[in-house]
Parts: C-alpha cells; sequence; structure tokens
C-alpha cells in the first residue's frame, strides 16, 4: 500500500512535469497553429540559465527568475525572427525549421558550456525527505514540484477564464480568423502566447536540473512524451493539457512499477522482465491510439 | 593586389611536392546528446596519444577522422561504410555504446578493416561471434561488471537489488554481476535515456536489499545517484558500482553525494606506472577544466596499441602483419598489466576503489584493492579463430 501511494505521488510529479511543458505547447499549436519541436530547447535553456545564476549567486531562489526571463526571452526572439515567418506555411516547414532550432540551440550550448553537465543542487528548505504517512519518506523536492505545477495550473486557470487575454486565447484556439477578423491585434496575442508557453517550458527546465541532469538534449527527452499529452489532451486545450498530463504520469509510472511484478507471477523471470519493460514503454503511445479511435481530436479539443 | 596574392599563393600551393598521405584512422563515436561527453573522452583521449607523439603514432604520421554516431546503431553503420568505401579507411575505432556496436562491428570486420574497440565489448561479439580483424582494449562488458560483484561478495553482501537499461550492455551487466556475485540478486530493468528514477527507487526500498547494483553510463548515472540521494536511500542501502556509472563527469555532477560509494574499475588515475602518469599529466595539461576518465584512458591505450604495430609494421598496407603485431599487444599500458586472450579481449586485473573528497572538495577514486588478477573473460572459450 505504502509503495503504491509512493509510486502515486511519483506519477503525480512526473506528470505535473509534462503538464508544465505540455500547456505552453498545446496553446502555440492550438493557437497559432504552429508545430514547435524546439519548444524542449527551451526548456533546456531555462534549465541552464536558472542553474548558471543558482550556481553563481548561491541561491536556488534567484535562480527561479533567471530562468524564467531568460526562457522567455529566447522565446519571444524565437518567435520573432523565425516562428512568425512560418504561420502561413504548411506543418513541413514548421517541423523542419523548429528541427533546425534544436540543432542550433544544442550546438550552441555545447559551444557555451561544453558537453559535460551542469553540477546542480538542491535548495537548502528542501534537501530533506518529509515523512508522508508514517513509513513514507518523500523528497520535500518533488512535493514542492507538485505544487508548483498545482499551482501553475490554478494560475492558467483563472488567466485563460478570467481575464480579457485568457478570453482571446480562449477565442484564438477555437475560431483564429474570426478573432483576427473582429480587429484583435492576432500579431501581439501570437508573441504573448508564445512568450508564456517559453517560460512555462523555462520554469520546468529548472525544476527539473536538480532531479534529473542539465545537459545537451535534455529538451528531446521530454519532448515526445509532450507531445502525446497535447495529442490526447486536444490541441488546444488548457484543461486537456492538465489532465492527460497528469494521467500519463500516473499510468506511465504505475506501469514500470507494476507491470513487470505482475507478469513474474505468470512467466519466468527475464521473459517477464523484458515483456514487462517492453509493454509499460509502449503504454502511453496505446493509450494515445485508444484515445484516438474514440476520440480524433483529443480528450477536451478547443472548440469541438 | 589582393587578388594578385590570392593567386599567387594557389600556385605556391599547386607547386609545392606532395607529401605522403598521413594514415587516416576512422573514429566512430557519440559526440551529441546527454551521452556525448563520453565520445568527447575518446576522442581527446585519442588525440592526446598521438600528440604525445607529436602527430605520429609508431612513427607514422596519423589522422583522425571523427564522426558522430548520435547512440544510433544505423548511423554507425552508414559512417562506418562511408569510412571504408568512400575515404578507403581500413582502421576504424570509437564506438562507445554496444547497440551501436552491435550493427556496426560485424559491416567493418567481415570487409577486412580492423575495428579496435575503446569501450564496448558486447557478448555476442566476444565468443561464437568473435573475427580476427576485431580487437577489444578495454573489456568485455560481462567482466566489467564480474569485478562489481566480485566485491559485492567480498564486502559480504547477501542480498542485492541490480537495475541496469533495457539493452545488450545492460543485459550483461547484470549478468556479469551475478556470476560472480552468487547471491539472491532481484533484477530492475531500466529504458535507455530514461531520466526520472522514481518508481525504481519506491521498488528498491520496498526489497530492502543489503546493497544496490546499478549500471546507468553518462546522464543516466547522474540523473540515478541523485534520485538515489534525494529518495533517502543512500543513508541505509550502500551502493556499488562499476567504472561507467562513476566516473569523474557524473561525480562532478552530483557532487559531495556521491562520496561513500563503492566502484569497481580496470584503471585509476592514481596507478603508478610511467605509462600513467605521463597520460594523467599531458591531459591535466591539456584539459585543465575536464576530469579524465576510464573513456579518455581506454581511448589513449588504443593510441598506444596502434602505435605499437605500427612501429613494427611502418603501415597497414599489410593488414596480415598489421594484424599480427597488434596482436601481440606489445605496449606499456597505462592499467599496468595487459594482454590479449584468444577472442583478441584484455586479460587484465581489476580494483575496488572508494570514492572520497578530493582535496579541492570533489568527490574521486582513491584505489583500494585488487579484487581479481590477470582475468579474461567467459566467452573466449567459444571464440573459433
Amino acid at each position: 500500500m505504502i509503495l503504491f501511494l509512493e509510486q502515486l505521488l511519483n506519477g503525480l510529479q512526473y506528470g505535473v512535469m509534462l503538464f508544465l511543458l505540455a500547456a505552453g505547447l498545446t496553446l502555440i499549436f492550438g493557437i497559432m497553429g504552429v508545430i514547435n519541436l524546439a519548444h524542449g530547447s527551451l526548456y533546456m535553456i531555462g534549465a541552464y540559465a536558472g542553474t548558471l545564476a543558482a550556481m553563481q549567486t548561491g541561491s536556488f531562489w534567484l535562480g527561479v527568475p533567471v530562468a524564467l526571463i531568460a526562457a522567455a526571452l529566447t522565446g519571444l526572439v524565437m518567435e520573432a525572427v523565425v516562428i512568425r515567418r512560418l504561420y502561413a506555411r504548411d506543418h513541413l516547414d514548421q517541423v523542419l525549421a523548429t528541427f533546425g532550432l534544436i540543432l542550433f540551440f544544442n550546438q550552441s550550448i555545447i559551444l557555451l558550456f561544453g558537453r559535460q553537465p551542469m553540477f546542480t543542487q538542491l535548495p537548502d528548505l528542501f534537501s530533506g525527505a518529509v515523512e508522508v504517512i508514517p513509513g513514507l519518506p518523500y523528497p520535500s523536492y518533488r512535493l514542492f514540484i507538485i505544487a508548483v505545477g498545482l499551482l501553475v495550473a490554478l494560475g492558467l486557470y483563472l488567466i485563460i477564464n478570467r481575464t480579457r487575454i485568457g478570453m482571446l486565447v480562449r477565442a484564438g484556439s477555437t475560431n483564429r480568423e474570426m478573432v483576427r477578423a473582429l480587429g484583435v491585434d492576432i500579431r501581439l496575442l501570437y508573441t504573448l502566447v508564445f512568450g508564456l508557453g517559453a517560460l512555462l517550458a523555462g520554469l520546468a527546465g529548472f525544476l527539473a536540473g536538480p532531479v534529473l541532469a542539465v545537459q545537451v538534449g535534455m529538451g528531446e527527452q521530454i519532448l515526445l512524451s509532450t507531445f502525446v499529452v497535447v495529442v490526447i489532451g486536444g490541441v488546444g486545450s488548457i484543461k486537456g493539457a492538465f489532465v492527460a498530463g497528469i494521467s500519463l504520469g500516473v499510468i506511465d509510472t504505475m506501469l514500470r512499477a507494476f507491470l513487470p511484478g505482475m507478469l513474474r507471477q505468470v512467466m519466468a523471470g527475464p521473459e517477464a522482465d523484458a515483456l514487462g519493460v517492453g509493454i509499460s514503454s509502449m503504454g502511453i503511445y496505446l493509450l494515445m491510439a485508444l484515445v484516438l479511435l474514440v476520440r480524433p481530436k483529443g480528450l477536451f479539443m478547443a472548440g469541438s | 593586389m589582393k587578388k594578385l596574392l590570392t593567386a599567387a599563393s594557389l600556385l605556391a600551393l599547386t607547386t609545392l611536392p606532395s607529401l605522403a598521405e598521413p594514415l587516416k584512422i576512422g573514429v566512430i563515436t557519440t559526440l551529441s546528446g546527454p551521452a556525448g561527453y563520453l565520445g568527447e573522452q575518446v576522442r581527446d583521449g585519442l588525440q592526446l596519444a598521438i600528440d604525445q607523439e607529436g602527430g605520429k603514432l609508431g612513427g607514422v604520421d596519423v589522422e583522425l577522422v571523427v564522426e558522430d554516431d548520435g547512440l544510433k546503431p544505423g548511423n554507425g553503420l552508414q559512417i562506418a561504410d562511408k569510412f571504408m568505401n568512400e575515404e578507403g579507411i581500413k582502421l576504424i575505432t570509437g564506438i562507445i555504446f554496444s547497440n551501436v556496436a552491435g550493427a556496426t562491428v560485424p559491416e567493418v570486420v567481415e570487409n577486412d578493416a580492423i575495428y579496435i574497440s575503446p569501450n564496448a565489448g558486447p557478448s555476442n561479439l566476444a565468443g561464437a561471434g568473435c573475427n580476427k580483424n576485431y580487437f577489444v582494449v578495454s573489456w568485455q562488458n560481462d567482466s566489467l561488471h564480474e569485478a562489481t560483484g566480485a566485491a559485492a561478495k567480498a564486502l559480504g553482501y547477501k542480498k542485492v537489488v541490480a537495475l541496469a537499461p533495457n539493452y545488450q550492455a545492460g543485459k550483461d551487466a547484470i549478468a556479469g554481476f551475478k556470476r560472480e556475485f552468487g547471491g539472491d540478486v532481484t533484477e530492475i530493468y531500466t529504458q535507455l535515456e530514461q531520466t526520472d528514477f522514481a518508481p525504481e527507487m519506491a521498488q528498491i526500498r520496498a526489497a530492502a536489499p543489503d546493497a544496490v547494483f546499478q549500471f546507468h553510463p553518462g546522464g543516466m548515472g547522474i540523473a540515478f545517484l541523485k534520485q538515489y540521494v534525494q529518495a533517502g536511500l543512500s543513508k541505509d542501502i550502500p551502493m556499488i558500482v562499476s567504472e561507467p556509472s562513476a566516473d569523474g563527469v557524473i561525480l562532478n555532477a552530483v557532487g559531495e553525494a556521491a562520496v561513500g560509494l563503492k566502484a569497481t574499475t580496470h584503471w585509476n588515475a592514481d596507478f603508478d606506472n610511467e605509462a600513467n602518469k605521463a597520460m594523467v599529466a599531458a591531459w591535466a595539461a591539456k584539459h585543465p577544466d575536464k576530469p579524465l576518465t576510464t573513456y579518455g584512458q581506454q581511448a589513449y591505450d588504443v593510441g598506444l596499441l596502434i602505435a605499437s604495430a605500427l612501429k613494427k609494421t611502418g603501415g597497414i598496407d599489410d593488414l596480415d602483419a598489421f594484424r599480427a603485431a597488434l596482436k601481440e599487444a606489445d605496449f606499456t599500458s597505462t592499467r599496468g598489466d595487459f594482454k590479449f586472450g584468444p577472442n583478441q579481449h584484455p586479460v587484465q586485473d581489476w580494483f575496488m576503489v572508494d570514492i572520497v573528497a578530493g582535496p579541492d572538495g570533489k568527490p574521486m577514486w582513491v584505489t583500494k584493492e585488487k579484487l581479481r588478477d590477470d582475468v579474461g573473460d567467459v566467452y573466449a572459450a567459444e571464440c573459433k579463430m
């Protein structure tokens, strides 16, 4: 039971991470119609900038604003220089251009910082473990990530549903042309949305730093799962990104944790392990296929 | 004026006597992505051996042609084809990962080119799949972890959880560990390029073993170690690893949390022999900001091996003579004792190291004791050459 609860928390933490990345990606895809493969690069830039600042100043918390600003600024420049030229073009061009950006950013990081991963440190406040229930110590930093993720979700919900900008964002993801026809400066809206998406990616990257490794290519490792979240949740829907992110995080973790053990009950050890690992790594893609069969536009397709 | 100069210099170029082409050595290695520093170490280690001799190996001018495989077996194969067919390269080395080696090495050695491994030594190429054109300077994968199994046994552990990624080298790792350990082992397979090990941490906690053995090279190892410490497991359950999961780069990224780990290795920077001292000093002078890892050392030894053979043959035009010269392994390895077994894999010694806080506060390896003396690998007997 304790093991199950711990895995549930692990799944929740992974899901929150996926949500932070998917929220930006789904907005950019839904509102601007751009497939941005370089979203993972923004995640990496947030991690590098924040970690560097935290190391220089010795304070983890100073890393947060630096990560956010660096990722958002990079996002804004990227939008102005590259993405803006892609709105009218088809998806293949967008994929090519943003894939080029991945290569560009990865090589730039190698030139600036080398190939060796950076040293990261936990903030003192969250360096220990908390006894969530008796007999289950859980790293407090992971609880902190979960809390931040839920707060961001709440904040996004309020912005999207209670503010004028949010109204435009919702309108934009439903019918872009109509918003433009009504005289809204859609270009400014695009820039804002892109900047917001970049900011969230940067936050996710910086938070992930102390748990994972801050290194070149860290963004691509999580990008694929993020796209799965966007597709399952429905393009353009923050609610979808939240629900899909958390469910995928939990399902993926549970499959990895318990499937090999369950299979071992019915078959020999090595085969059970191989099959279990195989199925659990396919798990989220199988789920995506199933969801697409039932709801081809995802669970919460905006404007459906 | 400028045009004139350009024309003059062009003319000068064309009238220069054509120099003999240096011998090209093809290097297929992993330079991009989280495992990129492994390939960087191999490239730099090999280059260091060449620089030490002033651009030569064994008196022959050599030139490295380096390509990045991106940790993709298909890329490795393509690069090998390009090297052999387009550039006429007959001597190839560099591959880090066993899955890339598995796809690439057979293509090289079956086409009358020599492949010398500076790292990966997968089991399927060590036994019945061995080849006269295939040499391994590092170790056979299993033996890397057999040493760790022997260390775990010597330390008196009875029950161990063993974790490794689900690919050839990961399977070799757990098989090797179990062979020498002999105790109760719970196996957990992770995925190559996995970053979050929280589910595995929970499983380890639930299993409550005497010790944990894990094999996660490169960036995976950093994430694994950090999360192991953060989960509070390092306080209760000691961890023992083989060299790729605790190299200098990983230790730097993890920091003081790595102190107290135990590792096994075939080489350490503190080994007291001339060849090693020369390498360590030259590396520190050339790459002051990068720790020298076993990957760099293995590649440096590849350089020394090639040099020893070229010294005898003067070139690789006579492939049979070059192969025979390689097989003699007539060089002083930076690790001390070294010779080739019947399958052209190393026969060497293995050591246990403690990971302690160094003078600069960064964790470092200190050699503790010799675990195994002059051992080869279990697949050698199956090799019919």
